[in-house]
């Protein structure tokens, strides 16, 4: 079949089972958008309002159903506007597919207008590029893109094509999506030795990360926590995989992380990291970190492997299949004192309020879980929001919690929400954001108006830039440089103007009357909530610092 | 893993024979801070691969890190250190040195103990080819710098293994 390079990319699309589109159209992808409206019955585009919002809701989307997200952006502009949004799901390991246009290859390198070089731009921050300059060599880039992908750790790929491909014409040889490369071997001796540290452990504790949902290992890692009575934490990029109210769950870890989950880390005498990579978020001072521990750590990724933290023992494998292997071989076991001493530490504070406000963040995120189900899919932007919602939801397996965790994106949620609730007309997405983060991309509302998208964003307003002036308040002397705009935006009208529906709440009764209205909508809704800007986010261990570091209140 | 000990590698790496191949690979080495002494890339017998020969310093963590990540870039096929023992490695040096006709002789009598070539004469300079490892060339260096030197060009060192059987492990699939 003879097709045009547009069909072509609409037709590899489709061997891999894309049915969904974000995007932006422009001069030099054109003709692809052409071929969108040929093939609008298979493909739905779902147009954003800004190309970072884009590639956002391709990441929301892969996080939301875990089927890669695809985005379109023309040259130049269009193409450097993906540059946060494929930054974002490198620094998480989220694959994601994104389709660039180019000037036409004649002239390529003559500063063409909306010409850029996105693939230089992207080299960092992608597993791979294609530049497609012959149409001989555009449905392989395609096909290998989804490979690399989705092979081993995940990432974004992107493929730009000159617009004279995209009208050039190919006869079309259907074909099928490549293989993904094999997963990496690990040997009998590596699980042997695994499991005898951890048969042997008196307080050992796990430590998991996005590597855990990544590959699935979800059940398996449940296994292992309930089989050798294991108390676990998790990492920003896990939470939501143990369910908050499991025996043994310690909650986050880190600089905001529990008090349980640190101090488990610090008294513990083996630690077990699984898909997780000692972040300087997490292990804050990579000397002092869990220093009465051995430490193991099982990772798709074996430069991850000794990076932060020397190990004592290290196995490159898939979470899932490693841990397949591996629960066999371990022995059930009680460690009843050290689950009861570290689950104890757990409930040393109970929910921080600062502040004069008469609302405060824990009630809001309490009120949420109240008014939701299992299924709904949480969405954050990044800040003290964000920290404040993975410390209070509770979590549980079953549920999504979606958010920029390595890159720590502000202005990630909103596109990310529409990309979930676009892969899952039938959940519920929350989405969970700060007056900040959230003048960032707000823009996006149009977007949920035209897709009529009842997205439900809660807004924790401090007037302030949260994070930032906490810092300042506990660092710089109460120096507010640059963190009190003084804007006077007005939420509620503001969505009105967009076309959706917004309210505001000062108290808790307010808030959970204004988000059972809100549940009632068919379209996007905003609810606005003062918050105290003195309100903090506790318990906090200073960058570098060790337990000892800890504030607490 | 010992994080404090320095030690100077040859890493081979073999990569796809495309545009931008050297752009990925030495951009990885600038952002993740690796400190490299030279890189050299040179054709192979396959004409569908290039081989980049780089000198590295650093502790063997950070070596473990420069194999493991260069290794994930999708252009990589092959990479290895090369193992002292059983390889060869080679350096050319070219100089331009100032040297009228009471210096001539002199230079030139140096530059046979090294079996060195002088390429080129004039009236008031001459220049040297020098082939060797790094050592020998460092030797020549050390002699030679009593002279006044005009420009110098090393070409960094590449190297092969001695053994039939490629050393190279593909760290790749592992």
């Amino acid at each position: 079949m003879r097709v045009t390079g547009s069909q072509l990319v609409a037709e590899v699309l489709l061997e891999h089972g894309v049915d969904t589109i974000f995007g932006y159209p422009g001069g030099t992808i054109l003709n692809l958008y052409d071929t969108l409206y040929e093939y609008k019955d298979r493909i739905r585009h779902i147009l954003s309002a800004h190309e970072q919002g884009a590639a956002h809701a391709a990441d929301g989307y892969y996080r939301a159903t875990g089927k890669t997200g695809v985005v379109f952006a023309t040259s130049g502009p269009g193409a450097t506007n993906l540059v946060t949004g494929i930054a974002t799901a490198f620094m998480d390991s989220i694959p994601m597919i994104a389709i660039t246009c180019n000037v036409p290859d004649p002239l390529i390198g003559r500063d063409a207008f909306q010409e850029v070089s996105i693939t230089n731009i992207t080299l960092p921050i992608t597993k791979h590029t294609y530049f497609v300059n012959h149409i001989e060599n555009l449905a392989d880039a395609i096909r290998n893109a989804f490979r690399i992908a989705n092979s081993g750790r995940k990432g974004p790929v992107l493929i730009d094509i000159t617009k004279d491909v995209t009208a050039d014409t190919i006869n079309y040889k259907p074909g099928k999506p490549l293989p993904l490369d094999p997963k990496p071997a690990f040997s009998a001796e590596s699980i042997r030795k695994v499991a005898s540290m951890i048969n042997a452990a008196e307080k050992p504790v796990i430590y998991c990360g996005g590597g855990v949902p990544s590959s699935g290992a979800a059940p398996e890692l449940l296994e292992l926590m309930e089989k050798a009575d294991i108390p676990a934490t998790y990492t920003l990029m896990a939470a939501g995989i143990i369910g908050y109210d499991n025996p043994r769950t310690l909650g986050m870890l880190g600089m905001h992380g529990s008090i349980a989950a640190n101090k488990a880390i610090d008294r513990s005498d083996l630690i077990i990291a699984i898909g997780a990579r000692f972040s300087d978020r997490v292990a804050l001072n990579p000397n002092k970190w869990g220093k009465r521990a051995q430490k193991v750590q099982i990772d798709i990724d074996t430069s991850e492997i000794n990076k932060n933290v020397l190990v004592d023992f290290g196995v490159t494998a898939d979470a899932k299949e490693f841990l397949q292997a591996l629960l066999p071989h371990i022995k059930e076991k009680n460690h009843t004192d050290w689950v009861a001493q570290a689950t104890s530490w757990k409930n040393t504070t109970g929910d921080i309020k600062e502040g004069d406000a008469m609302i405060h963040p824990s009630e809001i995120i309490g009120a949420i879980c109240d008014n939701t189900d299992k299924e709904t899919i949480y969405v954050t932007d990044v800040g003290q929001h964000q920290m404040w919602t993975a410390q209070y939801l509770r979590h549980d397996k079953t549920n999504k919690f979606l958010t920029s965790g390595g890159l720590g994106t502000m202005g990630y949620g909103y596109g990310a929400a529409i990309g979930a609730q676009i892969g899952c007309p039938d959940c519920r997405v929350i989405h969970i954001t700060g007056d900040g983060s959230f003048h960032m991309n707000l823009n996006e509302a149009c977007t949920a108006v035209s897709q009529n998208l009842p997205i439900i964003t809660v807004i924790m307003n401090n007037r302030v830039l949260g994070m930032v002036y906490q810092w300042q308040t506990t660092f710089y002397g109460k120096r507010y440089s640059a963190t009190s705009p003084e804007r006077k935006t007005d939420f509620p009208k503001l969505i009105e103007a967009f076309g959706g529906k917004g309210f505001s709440a000062d108290t808790p009764q307010e808030f959970e009357e204004a988000f059972k209205q809100a549940l009632k909508e068919d379209g996007p809704v905003w609810i606005d909530c003062h918050i105290s800007p003195d309100e903090r986010v506790l318990p906090m261990i200073p960058g570098g610092g060790t337990l000892e570091d800890m504030i607490i209140g | 893993m010992d994080n404090t000990t320095m030690r100077k590698e040859v890493i081979s790496i073999l990569v796809d024979n495309q545009s931008n191949v050297l752009t990925r690979v030495s951009s990885l080495f600038g952002r993740r801070g690796f400190n490299i002494d030279s890189l050299t890339v040179s054709a192979t017998n396959d004409p569908n691969l290039s081989r980049i020969t780089i000198v590295f310093q650093g502790t063997e963590q950070s070596l473990h890190q420069i194999l493991t990540q260069t290794a994930k870039l999708e252009v990589v096929k092959q990479i290895s250190p090369l193992d002292k023992r059983n390889s060869i490695y080679r350096e050319l040096l070219l100089i331009k040195l100032r040297a009228d006709k009471t210096e001539r002789s002199a230079i030139h009598e140096i530059v046979e103990i090294f079996r060195g070539k002088i390429d080129d004469l004039s009236r008031t300079s001459m220049i040297v080819e020098l082939t060797g490892t790094s050592e020998k060339i460092d030797g020549f260096m050390d002699i030679i710098s009593c002279y006044d030197i005009l420009e110098v060009c090393r070409t960094g060192i590449t190297g092969i293994s001695r053994v039939d059987e490629p050393l190279i492990t593909d760290t790749k699939k592992e």
